[in-house]
């Protein structure tokens, strides 16, 4: 067997569907059904979960460490929200894709900015531009509504047929429908030759940019489709919950948006999906114990994952399923084992 | 004109107190490559602590001061000591989400021990008012801090300069390994350093109190500003920093002043230039040299 298509033997087999990612959305959709009076918070993990995502994106496959990746949601969310709002697109459907376009612009212009430099560099020109929005934001009040943010946003049906609810029935399944389709996409992409090489420029650029992976280009492509990944799921907060208000754009989002994905694992697609389950659920418990400290146990959260080591947890925490399914099916893995990150 | 000048007095005082504030971080972040976005909370904590013995056991603002300085050093060093030291080999990703973290924590334990709202420190009578001097209106207060501040950056530098631990610290910090071969204790000197940073950060936090606002949101409020001082200043020196404070409080005072609208705007669109133009810092070495 040559050397090409033995790498290309196993990236197809890494490619394939395992049988617990069918059970994984299998349950993910029966959950829909099982809690209908549960429809806003479930809405609510979805939505972290796409944004999530796409920050797994550039973080988990391209290394791209982002203080202000909330910038991208927060156009979404404002321009979803004024676009209904203005009634200049009125279906939803097309709306999301037309504020998620929008946010992949500004993510195309941006990471002109954002691969130049090193680490820390990248963390301060992220946060500016989030901060800087942030800025415009307040100061174009005209538009955002300022503090006070854009408000009697009304939805019309997804196309022109299926009304919002006001349990958030709609929300959920369009939600879950819209991540579903996004996560496909992200998923053929992370499997396809240009997601590999993303990885190579992840664990050594110079290496990578030296067997001929052009490694800005690449890097541009990565950060402009988390951009916009980010864009859809800032549009899809405003949709499900009509409005937008500065809070978007703000530090506290990025990261806790870093912490849900440290959380899930980086450097597999299920990470922010699983993170975005774990952490809404650990906000819930300390916000019923402590309601208005439930930060410090959050931080709390963070400073022992840092410190157990991110590797060796995701190692614990899958120790229980591997077993199982090495007891049953005689397989090793339900899920990739997270890589080392940047 | 003499609008200008008190802009620019008043500029000259925000700038100097940001290089106190800062110049720990410029060390740790600079120097030793730490990301240490929870700076601003040992900031703060010197704040908090000056904001009580003033205000609840009645000590004399100037009493406190040192002991502002004290409270967070020693939080600093015994930080150090336990968690920070692990994660000096780490990826700046693992600093990133530890010391946000720690932000997080700080922010949430003092709005439980404090409340949330600002806080002031209570000033002694000399420190309040301003005089006029050839026309100039000059605070009392922000004279006492460009003079403490100037004083310490002089000290500073004089420290680093001419003293045995300075050189010691520059060796440590240009390369650790060879510092080591040469009998040098470099974890000493890093947590020493870390230590007296966060000291400066506490005196900082106390003596801003009155200019900045101290509320449980500093650490994060202030952060931005904080990473800016550092990474426009470039760490080769502490010339840099300095420098980079005094270009931010003028530009920011002046900006709030003139432009008020575009405030924040101005700082932030100058800080990315200057990151983008010069990715080591408006005064810091370049790589290629």
């Amino acid at each position: 067997m040559s050397a090409s298509s033995d790498v290309g033997y196993h990236a197809q087999r890494h490619a394939r569907w395992h049988y617990g990612e069918v059970v994984f959305w299998l349950i993910v959709l029966a959950c829909g059904f099982a809690f209908p009076n549960r429809y806003l918070i479930m809405t609510d993990i979805l939505r972290l979960a796409l944004f999530t995502m796409s920050l797994d994106l550039i973080l988990g496959y391209a290394g791209i460490v982002s203080l202000g990746h909330a910038a991208f949601f927060g156009v979404g969310a404002y321009a979803a929200g004024l676009l209904a709002l203005h009634g200049i697109v009125t279906e939803p459907v097309l709306a999301l894709v037309v504020a998620g376009l929008a946010a992949m612009v500004l993510g195309f212009a941006t990471s002109f900015l954002v691969i130049r430099g090193v680490d820390l560099t990248r963390l301060m020109v992220t946060l500016g531009i989030a901060l800087l929005l942030e800025a415009l934001a307040e100061r174009f009040s005209n538009i955002t509504g300022g503090t006070d943010g854009l408000q009697g946003i009304e939805m019309q049906p997804i196309f022109g047929e299926i009304p919002f609810d006001m349990f958030g029935k709609t929300g959920f399944f369009y939600s879950l429908a819209v991540l579903f389709l996004l996560f496909l996409f992200a998923r053929r992409v992370v499997h396809s030759p240009f997601g590999l090489s993303l990885r190579a420029i992840k664990n050594n650029p110079l290496r990578a940019a030296a067997i001929g992976i052009p490694v800005n280009r690449r890097l541009i492509a990565i950060y402009t489709l988390a951009a916009f990944y980010a864009g859809i799921a800032g549009a899809l907060f405003t949709q499900t919950t009509a409005i937008a208000s500065l809070d978007v754009f703000a530090f506290e989002r990025s990261a806790d948006l870093m912490l849900v994905l440290v959380i899930g694992g980086t450097g597999y697609l299920y990470g922010g999906l699983i993170g975005a389950v774990v952490f809404r659920m650990l906000q819930e418990l300390f916000s019923t114990i402590t309601p208005q400290y439930w930060q410090f146990w959050i931080g709390l959260v963070l400073v022992v994952i840092v410190l157990v080591g991110r590797q060796r947890l995701h190692r614990w925490v899958l120790y229980v399923p591997n077993l199982v399914i090495k007891q049953i099916a005689g397989r090793k893995a339900v899920v990739a084992v997270p890589e080392s990150d940047a | 004109m003499t609008a200008i000048l008190t802009n620019l007095f008043d500029g000259v005082a925000y700038g100097m107190l940001l290089f106190v504030l800062a110049c720990g971080l410029a060390v740790t972040l600079g120097l030793m490559n730490f990301v240490n976005l929870a700076h601003g909370a040992f900031a703060m904590a010197g704040g908090y602590v000056c904001m009580v013995l003033v205000n609840r056991m009645g000590w004399p603002f100037f009493a406190a001061l040192p002991l502002a300085f004290v409270s967070s050093a020693a939080i600093g060093i015994v930080l150090e000591r336990t968690l920070y030291r692990h994660l000096y080999a780490r990826s700046h990703l693992d600093q990133v989400l530890f010391t946000i973290g720690l932000t997080f924590m700080s922010v949430a334990a003092v709005d439980y021990v404090q409340g949330s709202s600002r806080v002031f420190i209570n000033l002694p009578a000399a420190l309040q008012g301003q005089f006029d001097l050839f026309g100039v209106g000059i605070g009392r207060y922000r004279l006492m801090i460009i003079v403490i501040c100037g004083l310490l950056t002089i000290a500073l530098q004089m420290v680093l300069a001419k003293t045995r631990f300075g050189s010691r610290l520059r060796a440590a910090v240009d390369d650790p390994r060879a510092a080591s071969g040469l009998g040098i204790n470099v974890p000493q000197v890093f947590a020493f350093t870390f230590a007296f940073g966060c000291g400066l950060a506490g005196l900082g936090g106390a003596l801003s109190a009155e200019i900045l606002g101290l509320d449980p949101y500093f650490p994060l409020k202030f952060m931005i500003y904080f990473l800016i001082v550092v990474t426009v200043g470039g760490s080769s020196s502490i010339t840099g920093p300095f420098l980079a404070s005094l270009l931010l409080g003028i530009g920011d005072v002046a900006g709030k002043y003139y432009v008020p609208k575009m405030g924040p705007f101005v700082i932030y669109t100058m800080m990315i230039v200057i990151l983008i133009w010069r990715p080591n810092g408006l005064f810091g070495r370049t790589a290629a040299r």
